[in-house]
């Protein structure tokens, strides 16, 4: 049985940047098959150059990835997304820029072969606040915000460092369960969007060290409550954007461990597997030390 | 020579202000050529007279400007609601008033299927009226426990299954977590699927395909049927998806010599961007036929206030509910506005919130200052919660509304109690209003939310009554003969077609409403009830009783 494909929701108003971000992610993709869903490709979401074959419903990209629009029906996008061999590594949904990334998100979870790989929301630094307060919008993007797993504040280049800084305190408590990254152009290392990389059905930590973020393996993990420990991890605040892994129950049992911002899911492992769980956090933010007590087992 | 018919009838309402009735009207080439006496038509020349209507009252063709053809496909499923409907055979439905009556229904179309897999579908269920009894997948599995079943309600937006149906679909499992999927205490679904995502993966196992909003040949002729039935000559499609293939459906069907209705669709706005839109929509229009008039576009601002969706300004939902969804941002509707006025296409905006209403009217302004059109007639569509200053503002942007009557008397007592309280309630729809606001104004029946029937939507906006049986909102009802404007000329005025029908007159289509009494002279509590002997379209013939 094949595994669950990944599907990240992708929210945030116009202009947010997530075309930047989605381009960015396609040029880094380095192996992954990623399906991106768009509403319409309208103003086309993908870089020309990127582009190797188009019609009407799907764009095919060079690496392997492709992008299709759904118009309004994005379940049977996604049931169709399931049937292609071979299938994408990840999908990920664009959503509208008025939807609610949370029930987009919400209608994942009952669909088969999909697995929610978390809600990531952009915020554009230099708009957000006035958008937040505006008549008709500030409503409808706070509902976006507090939807979030990870919000991406972007176009931090385009205002001072003093501002970055207030716009994410901000966001930080707008949603204090998400975890908050900022970017210029979109440059987020592609895990800290997509999640962990599984080779050989095993987390990688990231083969390519980017300067604001770092990966860590933990592999001394003794047998745990696995549900327990993933919400320590989530919830503890250490600095984990992402993580994913396996460990082990007291019976034995192997457990699928996958985390982003405060939302965790644990499933049972179909197999015996390696055991060890990838984090990745800001670097400098990461708490490796308290992370390490977690797996310990001294978390309480 | 050509032919000139000329009809008696005991009346004919003609709906235009200098001649208001007559006694004869003569028809030629399908067109009126006059309405008057008969001494005064015989001057055109030679003519049969045709007497079948003596005893009949003609008005001109009734105008839908607010339906969905799909009502048509809907009636190849079995009717699950909660009030007598008419399908398009004539025969009247009685309404269902308990769970157990709805399980007997379909339990009676059951029955009559043959293979044991075919799936079996309903539609129109309105649990709000059975004190919102919940519907179980045990209910439905009364109906059968081999095939799917499902039941979609009357809002469109729930649909209830049974268990074969979640099995096929895959969602018979525990653990599902989805605030549209309740869960039993086994911790499996219900059965009860709540909004459109959740819907999908059910939709084609239970009979309801994806392509819903497009009705096919069959509900294309039994829209048409229904149109006949009502006395509507020319309905709108609001809104088709209009692929391609839709298109050629459409065209095929509305060129079948004896299709009686004209049709008007209008492009559903998502699937496409703005400029594509455009593009797709003015292909359509040079396409158009004098029985499919292509070429517009409709767009979806908010949702629906029973289903607590639609936008509203401040003080918000009565019972506190949070405000509801765009289905548009604001940007792109701007564009739309400004890219559909350059272009020439009219596009007419769901608005239900005031606050959506709101939205519109402010980026319609600038849109046109950027490209003048003072003849756009860019219609608010259900516009349901607008109050006076918006209707003045509406007016003065040369924009018209079409008012949702029908909804007063199905919902009215909801909303009173429940979405927006008694003072809103009272002026939803506000026909009065718009009317002194000196907003060009039609009413609709939005079927197949609720039945097509332009006299009962008249009779709605007359009198005002909800289901339970109070006047709701009593300033603000209109007289008989300004809801007959609505339903004929003022629908028709919406549409960019007053020049061709909406009135008898000479020069307009031979569009008649053929009915058994005097709307006018008759009790207004009584209008709903007025028998419909068929239409006249485009000069030709259709009784209704021998669809």
């Amino acid at each position: 049985m094949r595994q669950d494909i990944p599907v990240i929701v992708i929210g945030g108003y116009l202009g947010a940047g997530k075309t930047t971000l989605l381009n960015h992610l396609l040029r880094h993709a380095d192996g992954r098959k990623i399906a991106i869903l768009v509403n319409e490709f309208g103003d086309l979401p993908i870089d020309a150059d990127l582009i190797e074959a188009k019609d009407d419903e799907m764009i095919a990209i060079s690496g392997g990835c492709i992008c299709c629009s759904f118009g309004s029906d994005m379940t049977a996008a996604l049931i169709k997304l399931a049937q292609l061999d071979p299938a994408p590594d990840y999908v990920v949904i664009e959503a509208s820029g008025v939807a609610m990334p949370g029930a987009v998100a919400a209608s994942i979870s009952f669909l088969d072969g999909f697995n929610l790989g978390g809600v990531v929301v952009l915020a554009d630094s230099e708009r957000i606040r006035a958008q937040a307060a505006d008549e008709y919008l500030g409503d409808t993007m706070l509902r976006q915000i507090s939807d979030a797993d990870l919000i991406v504040q972007t176009k931090i280049d385009l205002i001072s460092s003093d501002v970055v800084q207030d716009v994410r305190d901000w966001l930080g408590s707008a949603n204090p369960k998400a975890q908050v990254v900022a970017t210029a152009q979109g440059r987020l290392p592609p895990e800290v969007i997509l999640g962990v990389e599984m080779v050989a059905g095993q987390p990688q930590a990231s083969a390519h060290a980017d300067a604001g973020y770092e990966s860590r393996v933990f592999s001394e993990i003794p047998p745990c409550d696995p549900i327990k420990l993933a919400k320590s991890l989530a919830t503890g605040a250490v600095g984990i954007i992402r993580a994913k892994g396996f460990v082990a129950d007291q019976a034995g049992q192997n457990w699928l461990i996958q985390i982003v911002g405060e939302r965790f899911d644990v499933t049972l492992a179909k197999a015996k597997e390696h055991i060890a769980v990838v984090c990745i956090g800001r670097k400098g933010a990461l708490e490796t030390g308290a992370i390490g007590v977690m797996f310990a087992g001294d978390a309480g | 020579m050509p032919n000139t018919t000329i009809f008696s009838a005991k009346k004919i309402i003609t709906m235009n202000p200098s001649r208001p009735e007559a006694s004869h009207v003569a028809v030629r080439d399908g067109r009126i050529l006059g309405a008057g006496s008969l001494e005064e038509l015989a001057t055109w020349g030679d003519y049969t007279l045709d007497t079948r209507f003596e005893d009949k009252v003609l008005m001109p063709g009734f105008v839908e400007g607010h339906a969905h053809a799909m009502e048509g496909s809907l009636w190849a499923k079995v009717y699950c609601g909660w009030f007598d409907r008419a399908d398009p055979n004539g025969k009247l439905w009685m309404g269902v008033k308990s769970v157990d009556a709805v399980v007997e229904r379909l339990q009676e179309a059951e029955a009559v299927l043959e293979d044991a897999t075919t799936p079996l579908s309903g539609w129109q269920l309105d649990p709000i009226y059975m004190d919102n009894t919940t519907v179980t997948r045990a209910d439905l599995d009364r109906v059968s426990t081999t095939r799917a079943v499902g039941v979609l309600h009357a809002s469109g937006h729930i649909m209830n299954v049974n268990t074969k149906a979640l099995e096929l679909a895959g969602m018979l499992k525990q653990g599902l977590n989805h605030p549209g999927i309740p869960l039993g205490a086994d911790g499996f679904p219900t059965g009860e699927l709540k909004g459109p995502e959740v819907m999908t993966p059910v939709g084609p196992f239970v009979g309801y395909e994806r392509n819903m909003l497009d009705a096919d040949e069959t509900g294309l002729r039994n829209f048409a049927k229904l149109c006949v039935r009502t006395g509507t000559t020319t309905i709108t499609d609001l809104a088709s998806r209009m692929d391609d293939d839709a298109v050629d459906v459409m065209l095929r069907v509305t060129n079948e010599p004896n299709y009686p209705v004209r049709l008007m669709p209008f492009r559903f706005f998502m699937g496409l961007s703005a400029k594509e839109l455009i593009v797709a929509v003015l292909a359509f229009k040079k396409r158009s036929t004098d029985r499919l008039r292509l070429g517009q576009i409709k767009i979806v601002v908010d949702g629906s206030i029973q289903g607590f969706s639609a936008r509203l300004r401040w003080p918000g939902y009565h019972n506190g509910a949070p405000n509801g969804l765009w289905y548009i941002a604001p940007e792109h509707l701007s564009e739309l506005l400004h890219l559909a006025l350059e272009a020439g296409l009219q596009v007419h905006t769901h608005t239900n919130g005031d606050q959506a209403t709101q939205l519109v009217l402010e980026k319609l302004g600038p849109a046109l200052q950027a490209h003048p059109n003072p003849d756009h007639r860019f219609t608010l569509q259900h516009c349901q919660l607008a109050d006076a200053a918006q209707f003045r503002t509406a007016a003065k942007l040369g924009m018209c509304v079409n008012l949702f009557a029908n909804h007063h008397f199905y919902w009215g007592d909801e909303h009173y109690a429940l979405t927006v309280g008694p003072d809103r309630a009272t002026r939803m729809n506000a026909c009065r209003t718009a009317l002194d606001s000196g907003v060009p104004m039609a009413i609709h029946s939005d079927a197949p939310v609720t039945p097509l029937g332009p006299l009962f939507t008249a009779w709605a906006a007359v009198n005002r009554i909800t289901a339970s049986g109070r006047v709701q909102g009593e300033e603000e009802r209109i007289q008989v003969h300004e809801a007959l404007w609505a339903i004929t000329m003022g629908a028709a005025y919406t549409l960019h077609l007053d020049g061709e029908i909406g009135s008898i007159e000479t020069g307009k289509k031979a569009d008649f409403a053929v009915l058994e009494a005097d709307p006018t002279a008759c009790d207004p509590m009584l209008l709903k009830d007025i028998g419909v002997w068929g239409t006249v379209q485009g000069g030709r013939i259709f009784p209704a009783a021998s669809l």
